[in-house]
C-alpha cells in the first residue's frame, strides 16, 4: 500500500505543479503559430504565392510556414536552424552557436569571479570601516537605481585605446554590473549576526578576522547567493552588450547584431534562444553551488 | 555632539577652500606652458589636500546621529571625489578620450542641451515612459485578472520568475524590425522588460494580507471585489511599488541597450553609442549623467509616492 501510493503521490505532484506550466507553454506555442500565420500572410502574398494564378488558402498556410525571411519565424523553423548550428558545423566555426557561446560564457564567468571578489572584499572593508560605511556605501546602494550598464561603451573605448581587446573588456563591463549587487547585499549578510554572537565571540577574545571567518561570513552565505543570481544575469546582459560595438565578430550579442544587419530573422531567434538557454545555465549553475553550499553548512535556503 | 558636529562642519568647509585655492595654480587650470610639469609644490599641496579630505570625510563619518548627516558624509565624499577627479586629470594631462575632467562634462552638458532635451524627450519621456507604464500597468492587470485562478497562477509564475536569469534586452533588434527605428520599439522592449516583475510582485502581494483581516472581511460578508479594494490591493501596495521602482531602473536600460541596436538621431542610447564610437567622450558622460540624474529622480518620486500611498507600512512608519 505504502509503495502504490508514493509514486501515486508523485504522479500528482508532477500534475500539480508540471501541468499547468506545460499548458501555458503549449499555449504559447499555438499562439506563436497563429501569430506567424498572421504576421508572415502579407509577405508570402507578396514574394512567395503566384501573382497571375489564384492560390488557396492551404498554399498561403504552408508559404507562411517556411518563409525565407520572415517577419515572425514558426517555432519549427528556429528550431531546425538551432539545431543545424549547432550540429552541421564544427565547434569551432562561427556558424557554430556554441563557438559564440562559448565567447559569451568565458567573458561572464571572468567579469562575475572578478566582480564577486572585488564585491565581498569592498563588503568587508565597509562593514569594519565606519568611513567607508558612510561614505561610500550610500553611493553603492544608489547606483542601483541609475543605468550604470549605458558605461559599457566608454568601457569599451578607454580600454581599446589603452590596448586591451577581446575578453578583457568584456569581462570588465560584466564584473561592474556583477559587483553593485554582491556588495550590497555582502554588507547586508556580514551584519546579519545578533548582537548576541557577536558578543560571544568578543567574549572568546576572537580577533576581527577570526569573527569575519567563523560567524560574518557563514551568517552572509543566504544572502550572498541571491545577489550572485542577479550579478551573473546582469553579468550577462553586459557581456552581450559589450559585443554590440562595431568589430565584435563572435558572441551571442555580436550574432544578435549581424543578424539584424542581414534581416536573418531566423538567426535572430536561434541566437535569442541559446542566450536564454545560456542565462537559464548560468543561473542554474549558481543555484547548484547555493544548494550543496547550504547542505553541506546545515541551513536552509 | 553639537560641539564635534560643529567641528566637522567647519573642517570639511575650511579644506573645501583650501581645496579651491589650489584651482589658481596654472597646473590645476591646465594653462601650463608647453613641456614644463606641474612642479614639486603643486604636488605637495595636492598630498595635503589629499590629507585634509580624507580627515573631513573620517570627522563626518564618525558622528552619530540624524539621517542628514548621513547624506552629508556621502555627499562630502562626492564631492572630494569629483574635485580630485577634476585636479589630477588637467593636472596629468589624461587624454580626454580616457576620462575628460567634470568641468569639461559641465560645460558640454550646458554647450549640448538642447540637443541633450531633445535625446531626453525621445528616450524618456517617450520609451520608457510609455513603456514602464504600458508594462507595469499590464503587469498588474494580468495579475488581478488571474488571481482567482490558481491553475494560470501555477502555470505563470515560474515562467515569469524564469524570465529574470534571460537576456530580454536581447529581443531589441527584433522590435526594430517589427516596429521600426522610433520609439515604439524601444517602448516594446521596455513593456517585455518590465511585464514579468509587475506580475510577480503584485501576485505576491495580493497574498500578503493578513488572514486575520482577511477573516474580518469575510465576517463582514464583504464581496471578493470589496476585499481585493478595501484589503488585499492596499496591503498590496509595498510590493507594487517595489516593482515600478525596479522597474524604472531596467525601464532605463532597456531603452538604452535597445537603441545601440538601432534608432533614428535622438535619444540618449544613439547618442551614447554613436559619440562614443566618434571619441567625443565628454558628450557621452553627458549623456550618462543625463540618464543617472533621470534614474535617480525617478526612484526618489516613487519613493515619495510610496510614502503617501502605503503611509500604514511599517517600513514607512519607520517601525
Amino acid at each position: 500500500m505504502d509503495t502504490m501510493s508514493k509514486p501515486a503521490g508523485f504522479v500528482r505532484k508532477i500534475g500539480h505543479k508540471a501541468l499547468p506550466v506545460l499548458v501555458i507553454l503549449l499555449f504559447i506555442l499555438v499562439l506563436w503559430y497563429v501569430a506567424a500565420v498572421a504576421m508572415n500572410a502579407p509577405g508570402a502574398i507578396e514574394r512567395v504565392l503566384p501573382t497571375d494564378t489564384p492560390w488557396t488558402w492551404q498554399q498561403l498556410l504552408a508559404a507562411t510556414m517556411d518563409m525565407q525571411r520572415p517577419v515572425l519565424p514558426t517555432p519549427h523553423q528556429v528550431a531546425r536552424d538551432f539545431w543545424s548550428s549547432l550540429v552541421d558545423w564544427p565547434i569551432d566555426s562561427p556558424r557554430n552557436l556554441l563557438f559564440h557561446v562559448a565567447v559569451t560564457a568565458e567573458s561572464t564567468l571572468w567579469g562575475f569571479l572578478l566582480g564577486t571578489l572585488l564585491g565581498l572584499v569592498l563588503a568587508v572593508l565597509i562593514v569594519h570601516s565606519r568611513t567607508l560605511d558612510r561614505a561610500l556605501l550610500p553611493w553603492i546602494v544608489a547606483s542601483q537605481t541609475v543605468p550604470v550598464l549605458a558605461i559599457a561603451p566608454i568601457v569599451l573605448v578607454i580600454l581599446g585605446s589603452l590596448g586591451f581587446s577581446g575578453v578583457a573588456p568584456k569581462a570588465v563591463i560584466a564584473m561592474y554590473l556583477c559587483f553593485f549587487p554582491v556588495t550590497v547585499a555582502m554588507v547586508q549578510g556580514l551584519r546579519s549576526p545578533q548582537k548576541i554572537e557577536t558578543e560571544m565571540m568578543h567574549t572568546y577574545a576572537a580577533s576581527k578576522w577570526q569573527a569575519l571567518w567563523l560567524l560574518r561570513l557563514p551568517a552572509s552565505l543566504p544572502f550572498l547567493f541571491p545577489a550572485l543570481r542577479v550579478g551573473i544575469a546582469a553579468g550577462l546582459v553586459g557581456a552581450m552588450v559589450a559585443e554590440l560595438p562595431t568589430g565584435a565578430v563572435a558572441g551571442l550579442g555580436a550574432r544578435l547584431l549581424t543578424g539584424s544587419y542581414y534581416g536573418n530573422t531566423v538567426q535572430i531567434w536561434s541566437a535569442l534562444v541559446m542566450s536564454a538557454l545560456l542565462g537559464l545555465a548560468l543561473t542554474l549553475a549558481v543555484a547548484g553551488v547555493e544548494k550543496l553550499v547550504l547542505s553541506r553548512r546545515g541551513g536552509q535556503a | 555632539m553639537t560641539a564635534s558636529l560643529i567641528k566637522a562642519l567647519v573642517f570639511a568647509l575650511c579644506s573645501l577652500a583650501a581645496a579651491c585655492l589650489l584651482f589658481i595654480h596654472p597646473a590645476a587650470q591646465g594653462v601650463l606652458p608647453e613641456g614644463s610639469s606641474p612642479g614639486a609644490v603643486f604636488w605637495c599641496a595636492s598630498v595635503v589636500i589629499a590629507a585634509l579630505a580624507v580627515q573631513s570625510v573620517r570627522q563626518m563619518a564618525a558622528l552619530d546621529g540624524k539621517r542628514w548627516l548621513g547624506m552629508a558624509t556621502a555627499a562630502l565624499f562626492g564631492l572630494w571625489i569629483i574635485y580630485f577627479w577634476q585636479l589630477l586629470v588637467v593636472a596629468c594631462e589624461v587624454p580626454r578620450v580616457l576620462l575628460p575632467p567634470p568641468g569639461l562634462i559641465l560645460r558640454s552638458i550646458s554647450e549640448h542641451s538642447d540637443m541633450l532635451w531633445g535625446d531626453f524627450v525621445q528616450t524618456v519621456l517617450k520609451a520608457v515612459l510609455i513603456g514602464w507604464a504600458l508594462g507595469s500597468g499590464l503587469g498588474f492587470a494580468v495579475a488581478v485578472a488571474i488571481d482567482r485562478q490558481p491553475f494560470l497562477q501555477r502555470g505563470l509564475l515560474p515562467i515569469a520568475s524564469l524570465t529574470s536569469t534571460v537576456p530580454l534586452v536581447a529581443v531589441a533588434p527584433i522590435a526594430v524590425m517589427w516596429f521600426g527605428f522610433e520609439w515604439p520599439s524601444k517602448a516594446a522592449v521596455v513593456v517585455l522588460m518590465t511585464f514579468f516583475p509587475m506580475m510577480v510582485s503584485t501576485l505576491a502581494g495580493l497574498k500578503a494580507s493578513g488572514k486575520l483581516e482577511r477573516e474580518l472581511m469575510y465576517g463582514y460578508a464583504a464581496s471578493y471585489t470589496r476585499t481585493l479594494l478595501a484589503l488585499r490591493l492596499p496591503s498590496a501596495m509595498p510590493f507594487i511599488f517595489g516593482a515600478l521602482k525596479v522597474n524604472a531602473t531596467l525601464a532605463l536600460i532597456g531603452a538604452i541597450v535597445a537603441e545601440f541596436f538601432g534608432s533614428p538621431t535622438a535619444g540618449l542610447g544613439f547618442r551614447i553609442s554613436t559619440e562614443a564610437s566618434r571619441m567625443n567622450m565628454p558628450l557621452v558622460w553627458s549623456a550618462i549623467v543625463v540618464a543617472a540624474v533621470t534614474g535617480s529622480l525617478a526612484y526618489a518620486l516613487l519613493v515619495q509616492l510610496e510614502r503617501r500611498v502605503a503611509f500604514w507600512h511599517p517600513s514607512v512608519r519607520g517601525i
